[in-house]
């Protein structure tokens, strides 16, 4: 639905109330990233705790959703539990169209419920349903129970939490439509301090499509170009997990809690083997062709009568390093062995993998002892791993309930800061340098995708930090637009300012069209000053020791070029939250 | 006469194309209901996807239970559709054997009119238009109008 505002539903849980609110803005904030900041403006509170009931939780989609292949995310945003500031997640799945379809740019809830409680809504109805009984179930099985509660299969989404979310865990996150998740900064907490365990939106209204012949030949020209080149071949064929042997080649893949960069047999992992012996099949997120979801199985023997039962389990680089490279696990069914576990906890997969292979060497540093760890961590051993995965979620002893807050709060407690492989939060795959460790640790989303410092370090030899940070606050400018419409970042090669001004332009959007360099500024401005409102002070960013003491194909990492960089773009970061309009508008 | 089949729905990974392509271009809509192909889960994204789209009968249910003449049996099955006639009674979708008529919420039916526009937005080729034989002789009471 083309419109100049944002139609958002607001949801108080603590009086059981909702209502359709009709937020302006389209032309400033655009939606996606934007529209997510804009609200918390609104209806966040900067100096309260993540876990006031006040603070909102916040789910938005951007004004091409549904409209183009490939504009398939969803944002949601949050005081985040990990670190008390404003934080975003992304995720894929069907959330992003069934939003589209129940009528709503964006869904805000607040409030806190005072039983659990699932809440179904579309664009017909708002249900807050008590579902006490299923609190405590894991992610698949509270899955399957709200298939049965709600209505509208295939063209809707279910978010749930598991037992990490419920118990509060900042590196809880909220599982979409069983393959995707709002993985990071602890989504999941934020639902389970609110005690929702689920959310089903359905998409149940149709939209008259704009009248002129402009939109549907866009249409079928971005549809031929995303799907007939092989711009998106990446993700399609191998996926994401093609990465894992160049990395490895490139002495740049996190193995063995960043021990090294390298290990000679990775290949039991790489992205080849997962689709030789273990890929089952793909699926897709809703409104894109690619399909990039890989799914693969684990069949587990029950009886000795040659009895067996399978699991699906989806796949993508970051689970493999997290659960594979990163704890020594280099066989491709124990890693989904291990993810699977991960998936039912309702865990990050990343922080997970990560937290785990900080614990393995604080064990064999002896800095902890078994009688923290429970198990006898070891690199290499998944049984192992699996069991603790289930402790780090559950919070079963003191340990864990550090080691759960975060990797750097258990290495705090412990006296493990060095080894800690944490850049703002616990680290994505990728061990590529000096501008990649800058931008994750400082980054907003403290992603790998808010920024393509990976490709710079792999393509600029110069060692220029002044350089390397404007292109950080560039490249972040650009795909901020992208978050904002609300595109899949895997094609970012396609959507460039000019064709998102067509796209925008065919449906109706004309104001936003002419205005994307000056919103994209806007945007990423607006949203480095709600997070320092909340508290980011990026001079105060550290990187643990471990990131200086590795070595990539360009050799040692250069403390002094990580330094100045990591100052250069602190004074960038400042410099955002802090510019007035005007100031951009000039300078744009 | 041509009509559409999903003879390779295993495939399916669940990106609604078709679905929004024949909203798009064949119902002038943006939407994954109001087409004449819609996907669903057999019980959950883990079990794969079935299509709910007509099956081309002939003699069509939903023609014989239409009580205006707004719906008419096609030639080489499956029907056409006129929908100034239609009065909103649902009918034909209770009459489906398959649920392949979709109901819009002011009782509007869409069903498949057996164009193929869908056949291309599938990544993975589950459908494809097929040639039937027509019977000459099949002519039902609904066809004179439609020629």
């Amino acid at each position: 639905m083309i419109r100049d505002y944002f139609r958002v539903l607001t949801i108080n849980l603590t009086l059981g109330q909702s209502t359709i609110v009709e937020v302006a803005g389209r032309n400033e904030v655009a939606g996606g990233s934007g529209l997510a900041a804009l609200l918390f403006n609104k209806y966040g509170q900067m100096d309260k705790p993540w876990d006031d009931p006040e603070q909102p939780l916040i789910f938005t989609i951007g004004p091409l959703t549904g409209y183009f292949p490939l504009m398939s995310k969803t944002v949601c945003a949050f005081k985040s539990p990990y670190h008390n500031q404003f934080a975003e997640s992304h995720a894929g799945g069907r959330s992003a169209l069934a939003l589209r379809f129940a009528d709503l740019d964006g869904v805000v809830i607040t409030g806190k419920a005072a039983k659990p409680v699932c809440i179904s809504l579309g664009s017909r109805h708002i249900q807050i349903k008590e579902v006490h009984y299923l609190w405590g179930m894991d992610v698949f099985t509270t899955g399957k129970y709200l298939r049965q509660m709600f209505s509208g299969s295939g063209h809707r989404s279910i978010l749930r939490i598991g037992p990490a979310g419920e118990r509060g865990s900042p590196i809880a996150g909220i599982n979409a439509d069983t393959y995707r998740h709002f993985g990071r900064l602890g989504g999941g907490a934020v639902m389970g301090i609110k005690n929702i365990k689920g959310i089903a939106i359905q998409g149940d209204a149709a939209f008259l499509l704009p009248d002129n012949k402009d939109y549907p030949k866009l249409f079928e020209e971005v549809y031929k170009q995303l799907t007939d080149t092989d711009m998106m071949s990446k993700y399609h064929d191998i996926g994401t997990p093609i990465n894992v042997i160049p990395l490895n080649k490139l002495k740049a893949l996190p193995v063995r809690n960043l021990q090294q960069t390298s290990d000679p047999n990775i290949a039991g992992i790489s992205g080849e083997k997962f689709a030789e012996v273990a890929l089952l099949r793909n699926n897709a997120c809703s409104g894109c062709p690619v399909g990039c979801i890989h799914i693969g199985f684990v069949r587990e023997q029950f009886a000795k009568e040659h009895r067996f039962l399978y699991r699906q389990v989806s796949y993508d680089h970051e689970p493999i390093f997290a659960t594979g490279s990163m704890l020594g696990v280099l066989d491709c069914f124990r890693v989904l062995d291990i993810i699977d576990v991960v998936e039912r906890m309702g865990l990050d997969v990343m922080s997970g993998g990560v937290a785990l292979a900080w614990a393995t060497e604080a064990l064999e540093k002896g800095i902890v002892s078994e009688k923290e760890t429970i198990i006898p961590l070891k690199f290499g051993d998944a049984e192992g791993y699996k069991e603790a995965m289930k402790h780090l979620a559950m919070g079963t002893n003191e340990f864990y309930q550090a080691l759960s807050r975060g990797t750097m709060v258990a290495a705090e407690r412990y006296n493990g800061k060095d080894f800690a492989c944490v850049l703002g939060q616990e680290m994505a795959g990728y061990a590529t340098g000096e501008v990649y460790f800058t931008a994750q640790a400082l980054g907003f989303r403290h992603s790998h995708l808010d920024s393509a410092g990976y490709s710079y370090d792999q393509k600029t030899e110069e060692k220029n930090a002044g350089k390397a940070a404007d292109f950080l606050v560039k490249d972040e400018q650009g795909r901020v637009f992208l978050t904002s419409m609300l595109a899949c970042l895997f094609a970012r090669g396609v959507y460039n300012d000019e064709l998102l001004g067509k796209c925008l332009n065919s449906v109706g959007y004309t104001d936003l069209a002419g205005r994307i360099p000056d919103v994209s500024r806007h945007i990423q401005k607006l949203r480095w000053k709600t997070r320092v409102a909340t508290g980011f002070d990026p001079k105060s960013v550290s990187i643990p020791k471990r990131f200086t003491e590795i070595v990539t194909w360009k050799g040692a990492i250069d403390t002094e070029y990580l330094q100045n960089l990591k100052d250069e773009y602190a004074k960038r970061i400042i410099e955002l939250s802090a510019d007035d309009d005007k100031k951009t508008k000039e300078e744009t | 006469m041509k009509i559409l089949i999903a003879p390779r729905m295993e495939r399916c990974i669940g990106c609604h194309s078709c679905s929004l392509a024949c909203a798009r271009f064949v119902h002038k809509r943006l939407s994954w209901d109001t087409a004449g192909i819609r996907i669903r889960t057999s019980g959950g994204l883990s079990t794969g996807f079935e299509a709910k789209t007509c099956l081309a009968c002939n003699p069509a249910p939903c023609a014989q239970a239409c009580p205006t003449g707004a719906y008419s049996q096609r030639r080489g099955g499956g029907v056409i559709v006129r929908k100034k006639l239609c009065i909103r009674c649902g009918a034909c979708a209770k009459a489906c054997p398959v649920d392949a008529i979709y109901l819009d919420p002011t009782v509007e039916p869409f069903v498949c009119i057996h164009c193929g526009r869908c056949v291309p937005y599938c990544p993975h080729d589950c459908l494809e238009t097929k040639e039937v034989v027509t019977e000459a002789a099949a002519v039902t009471k609904g066809e004179e109008v439609q020629l």
